[in-house]
């Protein structure tokens, strides 16, 4: 797996950066509802929500094509939609008598208004953390009533990713100086190689046990009670509303398109 | 970026809203519990301990396991979370990892995030510990004991997680069942060898160095309701994917020819396939009756679960 | 009894029967900057663990003139600040401001008292207008200097480091150095860097095998060098 651990967020001053993150957090949700709810086939509001993230991605300053460009990359879950244009039945599109399979005309709608749907959710997606530093992301998620705990989880754990994918960066980078391909000697076994990435794992762990303990030693010796105590630096302006209503409106009338025939 | 360990964080747009809001109705009962639970269990480190082992989780995915020509394995993890830490933890840490992919790393969907907590949080982590515990009930709490028990736990817990993934896509109307569980469950029975030999792995580290850690997982809350949980979720999957299949499940060919000679009745003649690929509306009678039954199972089963704990004495270790 | 550590005949042992001090006693006066040196595992940052309560040992330990108990564990946790040797245990905020404030608010300050603390405390280490920084983007000696400040906002009256210049390249721990000598507060310093104490500290403590083995003024205790060879210690 290959994680890109820069992190996501892209800054820029632009409008849609300065917003509450409350605002697009609830906006970027809304408008995945949307996109779940357009009947297959709705072109047309299909055609206006990605018009919706280009100029989303346009008015960030962070260039019309950005979440588009950042979501063309194979997803192996279209495969298990692939079935779709010979299964659904339907007014037929393209017959293969020899192998007895035909791919239907409602079937091909279906399957590629998943495909829409998948990669316009994806881009919004990219667009919120682009443009949203992760403690307004985390800010975001207290204001729509995720408890504390799991919040505060969530937040240790985006402090740690970094600290602890160098550890394991380490470990792997030890494991490669002490693995070289020897010509004539058959490679090591698949249980072999899965017991020492298994033993990697362990070790981080208990690196990992071991730091817990430490942070919250750490955070008992300044007084940490087991109460999340937050304070917010966030307020909701009135462009803040504004721009909540607006969006929304926006992503409703794009929704309402699907009823044009 | 869109690489994950295994092919089961299931992106927005491939389940219907109706199954995405059960699977998020679902998912915040369970997390509501292991909240509770990990509160009572951990006390003030609670918040440190879920956080920190939550990122360990996502750099333990991030290693790779060399299989061949090219082709890694990794981790997904929920079974040895449970393992460690017993099951609720393991939920809500996993919950913790699948919840930062979503947001920050378009892994896994947002609104589909229900499902992908269920499956890889709540389903591996108690499938996994539900045999590893039964493992060591019929071994005896050895070292052999725990590497079988891990090592079966971890494969059935990937294999379950993708039968249900492949039934909620079913369900959804974007994979036919009887092309995407087959392929589901065979792939993550592959898979899932990979996730088993780890998790063996780091067991046998953690038995070597810290056998203590592996004794706390064990004594967590959470071992009986595991059980329970396992059989529950089995009974629930087991009927919402086989209620519409009154008639024998159709092979290839079989199945093929029947469609074609469908085409004019398929939309109301629904009983046999499954499902039948009428566009998914809530008003279809089957996709009604699969939902139905299915969150039926699972409202009972919470019960039973409830009534079990309530009637259990609580804060016993050594069970 | 102000500003004063007074430690009392500690014995302690880990859950795994290792005796990690046995019978340790000091007594460090106001405004005094104590070192506290030994080799790996002879207890120094067990000590250090028991100065606020996070280890809990047999024997007595008193903070300021305060007894340390359950009940005063909270009052005294403000009185000591703590500074741990990987800064990445300190700082586990989202923001340096997040983590210099947290101190203060579980003291219950009101928020624009909290804001002046952190920057008061962030302009004492140096790092004066770092609040909206991201702790994963901050140098070694960045993150070093800012967990020095998040217990500083708590106004300790004692301070104990451990192990404040190890990680740190040349100029970082220049830095480090001249912030820990302008610091007022009484400090007890768990230390390899010998020079640095030489330079620093007007009194060392050499702890081996969970007890004392000397104590008194550093250029007294660093002019022996078989004592400080039999301890695995070097002079500077």
């Amino acid at each position: 797996m290959h994680i890109d651990l820069t992190d996501q967020y892209r800054h820029s001053e632009s409008l849609i950066h300065h917003l509450d993150p409350r605002v697009k957090v609830v906006v970027t949700l809304i408008f995945i509802l949307a996109v779940g709810l357009i009947r297959d086939g709705s072109w047309i509001a299909f055609g206006a929500l990605f018009l919706g993230i280009l100029g989303y991605a346009a008015a960030s300053r962070l260039g019309m094509f950005y979440a588009v460009r950042r979501s063309i990359i194979a997803i192996p879950f279209l495969l298990a939609a692939a079935p779709l244009p010979f299964i659904i039945s339907g007014p037929a599109l393209i017959s293969f008598p020899a192998l007895n399979l035909t791919i239907t005309e409602t079937g091909t709608i279906r399957f590629v208004s998943i495909m829409i749907r998948t990669f316009i959710a994806v881009q919004a997606g990219i667009l919120l953390s682009a443009t949203t530093p992760f403690p307004g992301l985390v800010w975001g998620m207290c204001s729509l009533r995720i408890p504390r705990p799991l919040v505060a989880v969530i937040a240790f754990m985006y402090r740690y990713i970094f600290v602890l994918a160098d550890e394991a960066i380490r470990l792997m980078r030890a494991r490669a100086a002490r693995s070289p391909e020897i010509p004539g000697k058959g490679k090591p076994s698949f249980i072999w190689r899965g017991r020492v990435t298994g033993s990697m794992v362990g070790s981080l762990f208990l690196r990992s046990l071991d730091r817990s303990e430490r942070v919250y030693g750490a955070m008992a010796s300044r007084g940490y009670d087991g109460e999340m105590r937050t304070y917010s630096t966030f307020h909701m302006r009135g462009s803040d509303w504004v721009s909540l209503i607006v969006f929304s409106l926006l992503i409703l009338g794009s929704l309402s398109l699907m009823f044009l025939r | 970026m869109l690489f994950s360990p295994t092919p089961l964080h299931i992106p927005d747009g491939f389940l219907s809203i109706g199954v995405s809001i059960v699977g998020w109705f679902l998912a915040v009962i369970f997390i509501g519990i292991a909240l509770r639970q990990t509160k009572d269990q951990l006390g003030e480190r609670q918040v440190p301990l879920m956080g920190i082992l939550a990122a360990f989780i996502f750099a333990a995915q991030a290693i790779n396991f060399p299989i061949a020509a090219g082709t890694s394995g990794h981790l997904l993890g929920g079974t040895l979370a449970a393992i460690v830490l017993g099951p609720w933890a393991g939920t809500l840490v996993m919950t913790a990892v699948i919840a930062v992919q979503a947001l920050l790393f378009q892994d896994g969907g947002l609104l589909v995030m229900g499902w992908n907590i269920m499956n890889m949080g709540v389903i591996t982590a108690f499938s996994g510990f539900a045999v590893y515990m039964l493992v060591a009930r019929l071994l005896g709490t050895t070292t052999r004991s725990r590497l079988i028990g891990g090592f079966i736990g971890a494969w059935v817990s990937v294999v379950i997680s993708a039968i249900a993934a492949a039934i909620e896509l079913a369900i959804s109307g974007t994979s036919p069942l009887h092309l995407g569980l087959p392929a589901m469950a065979g792939v993550h029975a592959l898979i899932g060898l990979g996730e088993a030999v780890i998790t063996v792995g780091a067991i046998g580290l953690l038995q070597a160095s810290r056998p203590q850690v592996l004794t706390t997982g064990e004594t967590a809350p959470g071992r009986r309701s595991a059980v329970f949980t396992l059989i529950g979720l089995l009974v629930a999957l087991g009927v919402s994917a086989f209620s519409p299949l009154a008639s024998a499940h159709p092979d290839g060919l079989e199945f093929i020819a029947e469609l074609q000679g469908f085409l004019g009745l398929a939309q109301d003649s629904s009983y046999e396939l499954m499902p039948d690929y009428t566009l998914p509306f809530l008003s279809d009678p089957v996709l009604t009756t699969i939902l139905a039954v299915a969150v039926g199972t699972l409202v009972v089963f919470g019960l039973v679960w409830f009534i079990a704990r309530t009637s259990v004495q609580r804060g016993t270790i050594g069970e | 009894m102000h500003h004063t550590l007074d430690i009392q005949n500690l014995h302690f042992s880990y859950p795994d029967g290792r005796k990690a001090l046995r019978g340790v006693s000091l007594f460090i006066n106001p405004g005094e900057k104590t070192a506290l040196v030994g080799p790996n595992g002879s207890g120094k940052s067990t000590l250090l663990l028991h100065l606020n309560g996070i280890l809990r040992g047999e024997g007595e330990v008193h903070v300021c003139g305060k007894e340390l108990t359950e009940d005063s564990l909270r009052q005294i946790r403000a009185s000591v600040g703590l500074v741990f040797q990987d800064p990445d245990d300190q700082l586990f905020s989202q923001s340096v401001y997040e983590d210099v404030a947290f101190g203060p608010l579980y003291m219950d300050l009101p928020k624009d008292e909290v804001a002046q603390k952190v920057r008061q405390a962030l302009e004492a280490v140096g790092m004066a207008g770092s609040e909206p920084r991201v702790p994963h983007h901050l140098s070694e000696g960045e993150k070093k200097r800012v967990a020095i400040a998040t217990v500083l906002s708590m106004d300790p009256e004692v301070l104990a480091l451990d192990e404040p210049t190890a990680g740190l390249d040349p100029r970082g721990r220049r830095e480090l150095i001249q912030l820990l000598r302008g610091l007022p507060q009484t400090m007890l310093v768990a230390t390899h860097d010998m020079r640095m104490v030489a330079e620093l500290f007007d009194r060392t403590v050499i702890i081996d095998e969970g007890k004392v083995v000397a104590d008194g003024p550093t250029a007294q205790v660093l002019a022996e060098p078989h004592l400080l060879e039999m301890h695995g210690l070097e002079a500077p």
